[in-house]
C-alpha cells in the first residue's frame, strides 16, 4: 500500500504522469522522455529501493492501444513496504528506452530477458546480449507477429543417424 | 564325427553370448530434464529398483554409459547438448525416449522445443505418458534387453543401416494456423513446423 504523500510527491514533480490505482494497486504512465528523471525521483527521493522486475507488454491488435510495446517497472520500498508501478510506452521502428542499470544494478539480466524477447533496446546498457535464447538466435519471440510454433528454429539442427554415431 | 565337448561347456554364438552380457549391464546415461527425470530418479530409488534388472549404475559421464535415457522436454538451446552427449558415448548404445516431451514434444509445441527428439538422434524405445510411471520405464528397458538380446551382434552391424532411422522420420507439415483477429501469419516459404 502506497503512502499518499508518495504519490502526492511524485505527481507535483512530474505533472504529465498519468496516475491509477485498482485495489490498493498504484500505477503510473510517465512519458518516456521523463522515464528516468521519475525512477530517479522514486529512489532518491521516495526510498524506492529495490527494482523488482522490469517486463513488457507487446499491444499489437490489441483493442484500443495507442502504442506498441509497454515498459513495466515494479519497484518496492523496502523500509515502508510501498510498491508502485511504473509503465512507459515505445513503438516501433526501433523501440529504445534508457536503462536503469545506473540505478539499480539488479536491472542488468532483467533488461537483457527483454531485449532478448520483446527487442527493445535499453540505452547505456553495459551488456546487452541475449540471455535466454542462443546467440545465433534473430528473432525476439514474445513479439505478438511472431508465429507461436516458430520460424523453423527447433529444426535447424544436424540428424544423428546410427552410422554416423 | 561329432566334436564331444565336456558336460561342463557350453556351445552358442558369439553375438548371443557378447548381447547377453551386454543386455545384463545397462549403465543409463540420465538426461532428465523435467518432471520424467522425477520419474527416473524413483525409478533407480528402492522402491522400484532399477538393480533388479542390471541397469542401476547412473553414470553422469557419457564415456562411462551405453543407455542414454532422455527424460524430459528438450528445447533446442539443449538439443546440441544432447547431441554431443550422445556422440560421447561408446558404442554400443540405446536410448529410451521417455515421456510424451521426449517422443513428440508433448504440450510444449512452440517455436523452442524439439518436436520428438528421434528427428535429430536415433531412439530405440519410446516410453508413453505423462511422466511414465516407473513401471513403465522398467518394461521400457526390459523391452530394450530383450532387442539387444535378438538383434545385438558383437561387432554391432546391427547399426550398420542408416535406413531403419530414416524411415522412421516422417516429419509431417502442420498446417499455417491463422487466429481469427488477425494476427500476422508467418512468412511464406519458411517451414512452418
Amino acid at each position: 500500500m502506497i503512502q499518499p504523500e508518495t504519490i502526492a510527491a511524485f505527481l507535483a514533480a512530474f505533472p504529465a504522469a498519468v496516475h491509477s490505482e485498482f485495489r490498493g494497486q498504484t500505477r503510473v504512465v510517465v512519458p518516456v522522455g521523463s522515464l528516468i528523471e521519475a525512477l530517479t525521483f522514486l529512489k532518491n527521493k521516495r526510498k524506492f529501493d529495490l527494482l523488482v522486475d522490469v517486463t513488457a507488454v507487446d499491444y499489437l491488435n490489441y483493442r484500443d492501444a495507442d502504442h506498441r510495446y509497454g515498459l513495466v517497472y515494479l519497484l518496492a520500498a523496502v523500509d515502508t513496504s510501498e510498491r508502485i508501478t511504473v509503465r512507459t510506452f515505445v513503438d516501433d521502428p526501433t523501440p529504445t528506452v534508457p536503462s536503469v542499470v545506473p540505478l539499480w544494478e539488479g536491472a542488468n539480466w532483467m533488461e537483457r530477458e527483454v531485449w532478448d524477447m520483446f527487442g527493445i533496446r535499453f540505452e547505456g546498457h553495459p551488456d546487452l546480449r541475449r540471455i535466454l535464447l542462443p546467440e545465433e538466435f534473430t528473432a525476439h519471440p514474445l513479439r505478438k507477429d511472431y508465429p507461436l510454433q516458430g520460424r523453423g528454429e527447433r529444426h535447424n539442427f544436424p540428424v544423428l543417424h546410427r552410422a554416423e554415431g | 564325427m561329432a566334436i564331444s565337448v565336456p558336460e561342463n561347456v557350453v556351445v552358442s554364438r558369439l553375438d548371443s553370448l557378447a548381447s547377453w552380457c551386454r543386455k545384463n549391464s545397462l549403465w543409463p546415461m540420465p538426461f532428465a530434464t523435467a518432471c520424467c527425470g522425477i520419474e527416473l530418479m524413483a525409478t533407480g530409488a528402492s522402491r522400484h529398483d532399477l538393480a533388479r534388472f542390471g541397469a542401476e549404475v547412473f553414470r553422469f559421464s557419457p564415456r562411462q554409459c551405453d543407455l542414454m535415457i532422455v527424460a524430459g522436454r528438450v528445447v533446442m538451446k539443449m538439443l546440441p547438448v544432447l547431441q554431443r552427449i550422445w556422440q560421447q558415448m561408446h558404442e554400443p548404445k540405446w536410448c529410451i525416449s521417455m515421456g510424451a516431451c521426449a517422443s513428440t514434444g508433448g504440450v510444449f509445441d512452440t517455436y523452442s522445443v524439439v518436436q520428438g527428439i528421434d528427428r535429430f538422434i536415433p531412439v530405440d524405445m519410446y516410453v508413453p505418458g505423462c511422466p511414465p510411471r516407473p513401471e513403465q520405464l522398467i518394461q521400457a528397458i526390459i523391452d530394450l534387453q530383450d532387442k539387444v538380446q535378438h538383434e545385438g551382434t558383437i561387432t554391432g552391424r546391427e547399426f550398420g543401416t542408416r535406413s531403419r532411422q530414416q524411415t522412421k522420420r516422417a516429419l509431417v507439415d502442420l498446417p499455417i494456423i491463422t487466429l481469427p483477429w488477425g494476427m500476422a501469419p508467418a512468412p511464406q516459404g519458411i517451414r512452418e513446423n
